[in-house]
Formats: structure tokens, C-alpha cells, sequence
């Protein structure tokens, strides 16, 4: 046996840390969790709220927009339509929704942090170890600060999602921005370009590909989430499955798994073919 | 009409850049200050004046400093040590705002690797300049097509830079130099991507600038007959130091040493036809 006079435990400190940060500030959580909310409950009511078909036919617009392959159309149109023929339609909407938010949320954080990092080598050397611990940290541990914070339900499995997804987006939007042609930043400095301009005007638009890999990552990191992210109330897919699990009810559990992967593999394509016709237009190809 | 002066600019790349110019100063040679301090010594005591309205050109072998040099007058790179002087102005004391005033409004330049926006037509790319500075793209665009076609793109303005050659990618660096409309332009190896007959062309058209618009151009190149056909005067560098500053004939007939005796030599075993 380990001498129990060695024994540490940061059970307590931690605990009494957690209660005064709750019992002081709040309001502060209580507000941010609000907007999540307000902006979860928007998504909801638009993708659930709308007759399938609308969204349905968003889906293949989108789609095309992203390719101009009729093929790949075609393909999503059956992958969606087999997700309403399982009857898992609104399930997967409340799956989107959540994805959906925790993508939004994590775009409008990640992209100016990856900013920062291609600008600042004091937060590149401070920032990218601390994204490697993230990335090898097994998803449920996101599931802990979350929950101390804010309890059970929607917001704290979005914010766990947010959290667990963000990292590809924040390396690859410094990698983007690093990797762009130092003579053609040069050039616009030379010619008088502010800093703003030259981010705006070139860096960010020469990044885009690489941007849209790393959107594209954490799309799919913030779906292997989804069943993770049940465990704590986000409802949809990822409910189903974690149900089938504790009913034993495997057909269920695998109905639902096939759902999720669906969604994935729209998603993916989507934002590939984005990715792709970003890259176009300015490379031999 | 801009003169441009140059004081003592030493340029040391690297970590240790205090005792890489302590030796720098005390006479220490490239080679030794790399192997003592492993920095690179870009620039080493370089004293300059270069008169306005005229075309000056920078020779020297590859990595003798032609780019540093050049960089230094619109403070792409600050010097480790010296003054830059721009109609009697230092560039060195300016703010950042004032910077890029200066920039867009006094001194544009063409690039060795061009340095074109991919992701910006030929037109778009040529016009940079004037955006930046404010102009709308109706006011902006009929300057772009006049300077695209004195550079003889006319037809591919609405091209993107891959689908260009590497001599009209070039051209188009050019284009967007002359379009900035600025009285000095920093040519680093301008024409080093043109074949020969352009090339030629492209020569003649400089010195007609020079002369109708009174353009201060500074010019790297490390062909002697070019620097002979278009300079009023000729510096040559090597290892960052300064060999030697005259005017073609006195590099021709006086050669400060056997560094700039090889350029010249090397051009009449070529055959060395003269130019104008
Ligand atoms: N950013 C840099 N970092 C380190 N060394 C550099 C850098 N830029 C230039 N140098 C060094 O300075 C010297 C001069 O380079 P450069 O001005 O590019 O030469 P040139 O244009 O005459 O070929 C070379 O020895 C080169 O290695
Ligand atoms: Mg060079």
C-alpha cells in the first residue's frame, strides 16, 4: 500500500474552486448559457420547424454549389433520403442543429486565435503544446469543466463539442496563414498595404483551402462527439444510440449509428468540395 | 525627382547580431563572421547616393546583397546599423502610418520572384497600388489597362497569374510598379525572366521613363550589358561590401579590382557587342 501520509487529493480544492466560481460569477455562465441556448433553439426551430423537403432540397443546392458534380448531388440526395426512411429525420435535424451551433461558435473562436498564432511566436510556442495536450485528451474529460459550469443539457455538451473540435480549425488557420508566399505579403507591404488590408486582402483568401481542411476537421471531430455529448443531455442521434447501448437494443443503436455517419459523410463532401473550389482559380489543376 | 542616399547601412542576419557588427566593423570578413557567430552578413558598411531621375543599377554575384540593399530603401528590411536618407528625409524615423504613405505614394517596386497575387486577375494584380490607396476600381481600371498595354499584356487582364508565362508574369510586376505612378521604382532583377527580344524591348521602354517622366529607378541586374545599356551609373557589390560606383565607362576602362575585372572580362569573351 502506498503510505496514506503521502496521499494528495485536489478533490476538495477543486470542489470549493468549482462552488465559489458558481456562486460568484454566475451570472456570467448563466448569461453566456442563455445565448447558446436562444441560438441552439433558433437552429432547432429552423431545421426541425421546416417541412423536410425544404431542407432536403438546401442539401442538394448546397451541394451543388460546393461541386458542380450532379453525381455527388445525386449521391447525397439518396444518403438523405434513406436517413427519412429509417425515420430518423428529426432526430438527425436536432443532431445537425447542435453541430451546426458548435461549428459556428467554433469558426468565430477558432479563426482569429489561428490569426494570432500566425502572428505572434509568443503564442505559438504557448498555444500549440497546449493544443496537442487537447487533442490527446480522450473526449469525455471535455465533459467534466463543461458540466461543472453549467450543468446538464444542451449547452454544456455544445460548449464540450466547441472545445473538443476546435483545435484542427485554430493549427490549420495559422498553418494557412504561415504557409502563404512570403514575396506576395512583401509585395503588399511595398505597395503600402495596412496590415488589415494585407490579412484580408491576401493572407486570408490565399488561406482559404487550408482554412476549409481544418473546418472540415472539426466538423467531423464535433460529430464523433455526438454520442459522447448524449451522456449530458444533447438530444438526437447520438441519444438514440447511447439508448440502444442500455436496452441492448442493437438494431436501434445501429440505426441511428448509420444516421450519424450519413450526416458525416454529406458534411465532408460538403465542405470538401468547397475546400476544393477555393483551391481552383488560382493553381494549375 | 527623389535622390536617395544611403549611410553606413550594415545588415546582419541572425542571432547574435552585437558581435557579428563589433567584427563587422573592425574589418572582419564574411566568412569568418559566419564561422565566429554563424550570422549572415547581409549588408557590411554600404554608403550610397543615388542621384534623382536617373537610372542606377546594382550589380554582384548571387548573394552579394542586391536584394538586401534594394529592401532597405522602402524598409522592407531594417538595417542592423546606418541611415537611409530619401530627399533628405530618414526613413527610419518614419511611423508606421507614415511609412505606408511613403510607400504608396513615393516608391513602388518590381520583385525578383514576382510576388503576384494568385488569387487577383492581371488586372486586379496591376492595380493594387492605386486600390490601396483609395481609388475606386472605375477610377482605378483605366489606369491598369493603359500601363498593361505599354507592357504588351493587353488581351490577358482578365487572366490569372498561373496561366501566364514566367515573362509575363514578370511584365505584369512591371505593370503594377509603373501603375503605382511613384517618382522612385526598386527593380530587383526585373528582366531576368524575359527572353531576350522582350528584354531588349523592355530596356528601350526604360530609359524612355527615365527620360519623359524623370523616374529615380533603381535597378539590380547581374548582366554587365544591361547594366551598361540602361545605368547613368553602375555600383557592384559583393560579399554585402561595396566594390566599386561609377559610371559605365569608368567601370569599363577603370576596374577597382579583380572582382569587377572578371564581370568585365567575362563580357568581351562572350563576344561583348556594344550597346548604345
Ligand atoms: N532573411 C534572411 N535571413 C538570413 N540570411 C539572409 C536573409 N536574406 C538574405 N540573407 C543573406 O544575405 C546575403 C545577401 O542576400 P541577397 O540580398 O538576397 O543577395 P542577392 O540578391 O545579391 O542575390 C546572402 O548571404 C543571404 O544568405
Ligand atoms: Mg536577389
Amino acid at each position: 500500500m502506498f503510505p496514506e501520509a503521502l496521499h494528495i487529493s485536489i478533490r476538495e480544492p477543486i470542489n470549493d474552486l468549482v462552488q465559489s466560481i458558481v456562486v460568484n460569477y454566475g451570472f456570467v455562465f448563466k448569461a453566456i448559457s442563455q445565448v447558446i441556448l436562444k441560438a441552439i433553439l433558433l437552429f432547432e426551430w429552423v431545421l426541425r420547424g421546416l417541412p423536410w423537403w425544404v431542407v432536403f432540397a438546401a442539401f442538394l443546392v448546397l451541394t451543388w454549389a460546393s461541386c458542380r458534380k450532379p453525381g455527388m448531388v445525386a449521391f447525397v440526395a439518396v444518403l438523405l433520403f434513406a436517413v427519412g426512411a429509417f425515420g430518423l429525420w428529426d432526430l438527425t435535424m436536432q443532431t445537425l442543429a447542435l453541430m451546426l451551433i458548435s461549428t459556428v461558435i467554433a469558426v468565430v473562436i477558432g479563426i482569429p486565435i489561428g490569426i494570432w498564432l500566425a502572428k505572434s511566436q509568443l503564442m505559438r510556442r504557448v498555444t500549440l503544446p497546449l493544443l496537442d495536450i487537447m487533442q490527446t485528451m480522450p473526449s469525455f474529460v471535455y465533459l467534466i469543466p463543461a458540466i461543472m459550469l453549467f450543468g446538464l443539457g444542451k449547452v454544456p455538451a455544445v460548449l464540450a463539442t466547441i472545445i473538443y473540435a476546435v483545435p484542427p480549425l485554430i493549427r490549420l488557420t495559422d498553418l494557412g496563414i504561415r504557409q502563404v508566399d512570403g514575396e506576395v505579403v512583401e509585395a503588399a507591404t511595398a505597395f503600402g498595404g495596412s496590415p488589415r488590408q494585407i490579412l484580408f486582402g491576401v493572407e486570408l483568401p490565399l488561406a482559404t483551402p487550408t482554412i476549409m481542411a481544418g473546418l472540415n476537421q472539426t466538423i467531423m471531430m464535433a460529430l464523433s462527439m455526438v454520442v459522447v455529448a448524449s451522456m449530458i443531455g444533447a438530444r438526437g442521434l447520438g441519444e438514440q444510440v447511447l439508448n440502444g447501448i442500455q436496452t441492448l437494443d442493437v438494431g436501434k443503436g445501429l440505426e441511428a449509428g448509420i444516421g450519424i455517419v450519413i450526416l458525416a459523410i454529406v458534411l465532408d463532401r460538403i465542405t470538401q468540395g468547397f475546400g476544393q473550389s477555393a483551391q481552383k482559380g488560382r493553381t494549375n489543376e | 525627382m527623389s535622390e536617395i542616399e544611403i549611410r553606413n547601412v550594415f545588415k546582419i542576419f541572425g542571432a547574435d547580431t552585437r558581435t557579428a557588427l563589433a567584427m563587422a566593423r573592425d574589418g572582419a570578413d564574411k566568412s569568418a563572421i559566419l564561422a565566429k557567430t554563424g550570422c549572415s552578413v547581409g549588408l557590411n558598411d554600404v554608403s550610397l547616393r543615388i542621384p534623382p531621375g536617373r537610372v542606377f543599377v546594382i550589380m554582384g554575384l548571387s548573394g552579394s546583397g542586391k536584394s538586401t540593399l534594394v529592401r532597405h530603401i522602402n524598409r522592407l528590411i531594417e538595417p542592423t546599423s546606418g541611415e537611409i536618407l530619401v530627399d533628405g528625409r530618414n526613413v527610419l524615423g518614419l511611423s508606421a502610418p507614415e511609412l505606408r504613405d511613403f510607400r504608396k505614394s513615393r516608391v513602388s517596386m518590381v520583385f525578383q520572384s514576382f510576388g503576384l497575387m494568385p488569387h487577383r486577375s492581371v488586372l486586379q494584380n496591376v492595380i493594387y497600388g492605386q486600390r490601396v490607396r483609395g481609388l475606386s476600381r472605375a477610377e482605378a481600371e483605366p489606369i491598369g489597362m493603359k500601363w498593361i498595354e505599354t507592357v504588351g499584356l493587353t488581351g490577358y487582364e482578365n487572366k490569372y497569374p498561373f496561366q501566364l508565362s514566367g515573362g509575363m508574369k514578370q511584365r505584369v510586376g512591371l505593370a503594377r510598379a509603373l501603375a503605382a505612378n511613384t517618382d522612385i521604382i526598386l527593380m530587383d532583377e526585373a528582366f531576368s525572366a524575359l527572353d531576350p527580344l522582350i528584354r531588349g524591348e523592355m530596356q528601350d521602354q526604360l530609359i524612355q521613363l527615365e527620360h519623359d517622366l524623370a523616374k529615380t529607378i533603381v535597378f539590380i541586374t547581374h548582366d554587365l550589358d544591361e547594366a551598361l545599356r540602361i545605368g547613368a551609373e553602375i555600383a557592384i557589390l559583393k560579399d554585402g561590401k561595396l566594390v566599386q560606383v561609377g559610371t559605365p565607362h569608368e567601370i569599363l576602362t577603370s576596374p577597382a579590382n579583380n572582382y569587377v575585372a572578371r564581370f568585365v572580362e567575362r563580357r568581351s569573351l562572350q563576344g561583348g557587342e556594344q550597346h548604345g
